[in-house]
């Protein structure tokens, strides 16, 4: 589920922050850099592991702050592929459903319940067992998408009028950066509770 | 920022679990004045990554439990990645077994499962709430017999 990642980059200290330790100083900023933060091809950045090697600091002329070069591993959230991950239903949508840990499956779909159902047929006949919200369910990860949310330039708003800018960035959809899509189609997937008896 | 290796080392939810705890000690201990608008995202990230790891059998494991893990499991031939999944969810159950070993039915005999069973849940801790039926009762009893 986690990996160390292994990084390089230049870290800024102002100078309000040189009476501090060095190393706590490069944590805390390396912290406000990337926690929380998806790394396009990486992962979502959870926290610093360890930092491995510092290089020289220097100061540039007309910036007060140093500027050093630290190596050092960070701990990221990044299943891998066909990693068994255990979640919680959030929502439940035509496409699919929707848990804490961004991923999204596939799945049948009762539309008189609005609710995902699994239709288990056994020697007796058919069980209808259902997925509601707020339940735990393991789910194996088939594909991971990365979507490159940088902000894109005024050219790629070309079609709209001048006068109505603020319209078009109402109606964006807010995109995923890092989505994990999985399957419940296995012996041993699904709501834990179908497999718990 | 450059990305050296994106693999660098695969970690167990234990080890994060750890430093994480760890982070959060260090960060009380040391007073909440520094830390302010930069620190949000860290904090949120902690608290929902705490929050989920509580709830998974690596909050109630600890460095020697997880080396006896490891020598016990050696005479099976695992991979890194069904080791390491096997360490994150403990399983109870022979279907858990076959999800997170890639084809067991090939590789492990049906006693093999339940020896694989039978070390996991003895080496690795359970859950309190779950396994605190009659055994665990019964001993508090006796030892309120004694004294």
């Amino acid at each position: 589920m986690f990996v160390a990642v292994e990084m390089v980059d230049t870290v800024r200290i102002p100078p309000w922050n040189f009476q501090r330790q060095f190393n706590d100083a490069i944590a805390e900023e390396l912290n406000k850099k990337l926690a929380n933060k998806v790394v396009y091809q990486v992962g979502l950045c959870i926290c610093l592991y360890d930092i491995t090697k510092l290089e020289d600091s220097y100061i540039f002329p007309g910036d007060g702050a140093s500027h050093t070069k630290v190596h050092f591993r960070y701990v990221v959230f990044h299943p891998f592929l066909d990693e068994i991950l255990v979640g919680k239903i959030k929502y439940c949508s035509q496409e699919g459903l929707s848990d804490r840990h961004f991923s999204l499956l596939y799945f049948q779909y009762d539309e008189a319940e609005q609710v995902w159902v699994w239709e288990y047929e056994t020697d007796e006949g058919a069980h209808d067992l259902y997925m509601d919200q707020g339940e735990d369910i393991r789910f194996r990860v088939t594909d991971e998408v990365f979507l490159d949310t940088s902000p894109t330039g005024p050219s790629a708003a070309a079609t709209d009028t001048p006068g109505a800018p603020g319209a078009e960035e109402g109606g964006q959809k807010k995109e995923a950066p890092y989505t994990l899509l999985g399957t419940i189609s296995e012996p041993g997937l699904g709501l834990l509770s179908w497999w718990n008896s | 920022m450059e990305v050296t290796d994106a693999n660098a080392a695969m970690l167990s939810n234990y080890e994060v679990y750890q430093l994480l705890t760890d982070l959060k000690q260090q960060r009380k201990d040391s007073g909440k004045n520094k830390h302010s608008a930069g620190q949000q995202n860290l904090n949120t990230i902690m608290y929902e990554t705490l929050k989920y790891l509580s709830k998974t059998p690596c909050s109630r494991q600890n460095p020697e439990t997880v080396k006896n893990f490891l020598t016990t499991m050696v005479p099976h031939k695992l991979t890194k990645a069904e080791k390491l999944q096997l360490l994150n969810h403990r399983p109870e159950t022979a279907v858990e077994i076959q999800l997170m070993v890639e084809e067991s039915e090939e590789r492990l005999s049906e006693e093999q499962i339940e020896e694989l069973i039978q070390k996991v849940t003895d080496v690795l801790p359970g859950d309190p709430e779950q396994e605190g039926s009659a055994p665990s009762n019964e001993a508090e009893m006796d030892e309120g017999i004694d004294q």
